[in-house]
């Protein structure tokens, strides 16, 4: 019977003490001012932090790294004012506590480069890193490859990207598809036959679905803009002959010059600007916004 | 030998009852409550966080278990006051003290034994949900059998480990041996800054100090080779071999000088 009551008394105080808590979430957003949580990085000096880790140093390069991915997440997807500032030092532990980390600077570069908001837009940093890893690991036909996509796609600077294709594809088990791709990026800069085989590449040789799927959106946003390119071909060609752009599709369907809507890689249709007769991806199209790969003349 | 035998089953009797072996559980659920939460958590490199992650945690448990079990092997006996009926018997004081070492050391070996093939069967259990295309550029494969190197080394060093603690209980008490144990083994782990410490001071005597501590202090770094099997990088015997030398004389010498003060100690 004792037992028995005290049994009931402690899931009364359980279920008093979730209660509580639920009550305190609501009186906490209603009668305290909103805190900022500060994002603090407490050991800064990757030194320091290899020792502290004793004989744990690659569990503790695993939880800075999952710190980072949340980190880059987190900041990604938040609705305020975005600051990346400690993406580049976290990831600068991980790989220092754990020099071997290879996804940390294939991924990390990755979160660096991308454009703000949606990544640190610091391509600078992402070479840095890749070229860290680099010289943790001098062989690593990956890393240089990955640092003459930095060039390629986020520096525009295609004469360094070809250089670093060719070093890659000089290193130990290059791919042999690196030094033909340093020859076209060389030959054509950032025409979108390059770009495309750098992207096929990537999609078929990526580690994660991730970076997959950002592959082949990618390669679909150049297929937007070829599909752009035919597009305006053919309002051109109606204007050529009415004299006036069409002010809808349906103008050029009754034309004839096409023969239905015009639609993105997504399905989306195009948009059309009838004062300017321009071609443009619907605001609501998942590819914006577009890359500003040129098409030069083969 | 026989006395050995004897006293170190029963140790581990002893470690069944108390329910040692509860650590093996609070592993299992570890590490597959990790599985199931780090694929959600980081961006890929599911297996090589669950193999971190393994490896320390049987360091990590294994080490408790060596710590707190150990320092009490022998002070336990003298609070229960059941040295005074141990010690009339026909046994030599030392045989009783190895007893105790060896129940300890089986203890861990079978703990450590279990914890690690529920580790290979997590692991199994994850890779037959990793992509192909990722499980061909992984480093090494999901359930690599040299990750056993890292084990048998984890194993060693808690042997030293134990045997330092097992050392300081033959005349301390349960906690500061525990203090000194952990203190020597954080120490353990500094042994290539004071190797160095010598360039970075003027005064040579200092420098002959600290290289001769280098010498003195175990080095735990020297058994840690979990980073390298989980990266594929190659061990080579010769080097398993030259630290198993080196942990083993280690053991013998701080298991000798425990016998030497555990035989010579007055419990009246």
């Amino acid at each position: 019977m004792r037992t028995r009551t005290a049994i009931v008394v402690m899931i009364l105080l359980a279920a008093a003490v979730v209660g509580l808590q639920a009550v305190e979430d609501r009186a906490r957003t209603m009668l305290l001012p909103e805190g900022q949580a500060a994002d603090i990085l407490y050991i800064q000096s990757p030194e320091m932090l290899k020792r502290a880790s004793l004989s744990y140093t690659a569990l503790i390069a695993d939880l800075y790294w999952i710190r980072a991915v949340q980190y880059y997440g987190g900041t990604r997807l938040s609705t305020g004012p975005k600051n990346y500032a400690l993406l580049y030092p976290l990831l600068d532990l991980t790989t220092s506590v754990d020099p071997l980390f290879d996804i940390a600077y294939r991924f990390g570069a990755i979160f660096l480069a991308e454009d703000f908001p949606g990544g640190a837009g610091r391509p600078d940093l992402a070479i840095a890193l890749l070229q860290k890893g680099l010289r943790a690991q001098p062989g690593k036909w990956q890393f240089g490859e990955d640092i003459g996509f930095v060039y390629y796609w986020w520096k525009r600077d295609y004469t360094t990207a070809a250089d670093w294709f060719t070093r890659a594809g000089d290193m130990p088990n290059a791919p042999e598809w690196l030094k033909p791709l340093a020859a076209v990026t060389l030959a054509r800069g950032g025409n979108r036959a390059s770009s495309r085989t750098l992207w096929t590449e990537i999609v078929r040789n990526a580690e994660l679905d991730w970076l997959r799927k950002q592959g082949e959106v990618r390669l679909k946003q150049l297929d937007a803009l070829d599909g752009i390119d035919i597009v305006q071909g053919y309002v051109q060609r109606y204007r050529d002959r009415t004299g006036v752009f069409p002010t809808t599709w349906d103008d050029m369907v009754r034309a004839r010059i096409i023969r239905g809507v015009p639609r993105d890689p997504t399905g989306v249709p195009f948009r059309l600007d009838p004062s300017t007769g321009s071609v443009t991806l619907d605001p609501a199209s998942s590819l914006n916004p577009l890359p500003t790969v040129t098409e030069q003349p083969h | 030998m026989k006395v050995v035998g004897l006293v170190a089953v029963n140790v581990f009797k002893e470690s069944v009852r108390d329910k040692v072996l509860y650590s093996i559980i609070a592993f299992a659920i570890l590490l597959i409550a990790s599985s199931l939460l780090i694929g959600n958590l980081t961006a890929g490199q599911d297996i090589k966080i669950i193999k971190d992650l393994g490896l320390a945690s049987i360091s990590i448990f294994g080490l408790l278990i060596a710590i707190f079990i150990g320092i009490g092997l022998v002070w336990k006996e003298v609070e229960k006051r059941s040295i005074y009926t141990l010690l009339p018997k026909p046994m030599r004081r030392q045989d009783f003290l190895l007893g105790k070492y060896c129940g300890l050391v089986l203890t861990l070996v079978i703990n450590i034994s279990i914890m690690t093939a529920a580790f290979y069967v997590v692991l199994a259990f994850m890779k037959q949900f990793e992509p192909a295309n990722i499980s061909v550029t992984a480093a090494a494969p999901a359930t690599d059998p040299a990750m056993l190197k890292a084990v048998v080394l984890i194993v060693l060093e808690l042997m030293l480990v134990t045997a330092i603690a097992v050392f300081f209980s033959t005349f301390s008490s349960p906690f500061l041996s525990a203090l000194l144990t952990a203190g020597l083994w954080v120490a353990g782990h500094f042994n290539a800054d004071l190797r160095n410490f010598g360039a970075v001071v003027r005064s040579p005597t200092l420098a002959h100090v600290t290289r001769a501590i280098y010498y003195v202090l175990p080095n735990f770094a020297a058994f840690d080779i979990k980073s390298q099997v989980v990266h594929a990088q190659a061990v080579p015997v010769s080097y398993l071999g030259v630290t198993f030398a080196y942990g083993l004389a280690y053991i013998v010498f701080v298991l000798t000088g425990a016998a030497m003060i555990f035989s010579r100690r007055d419990f009246k």
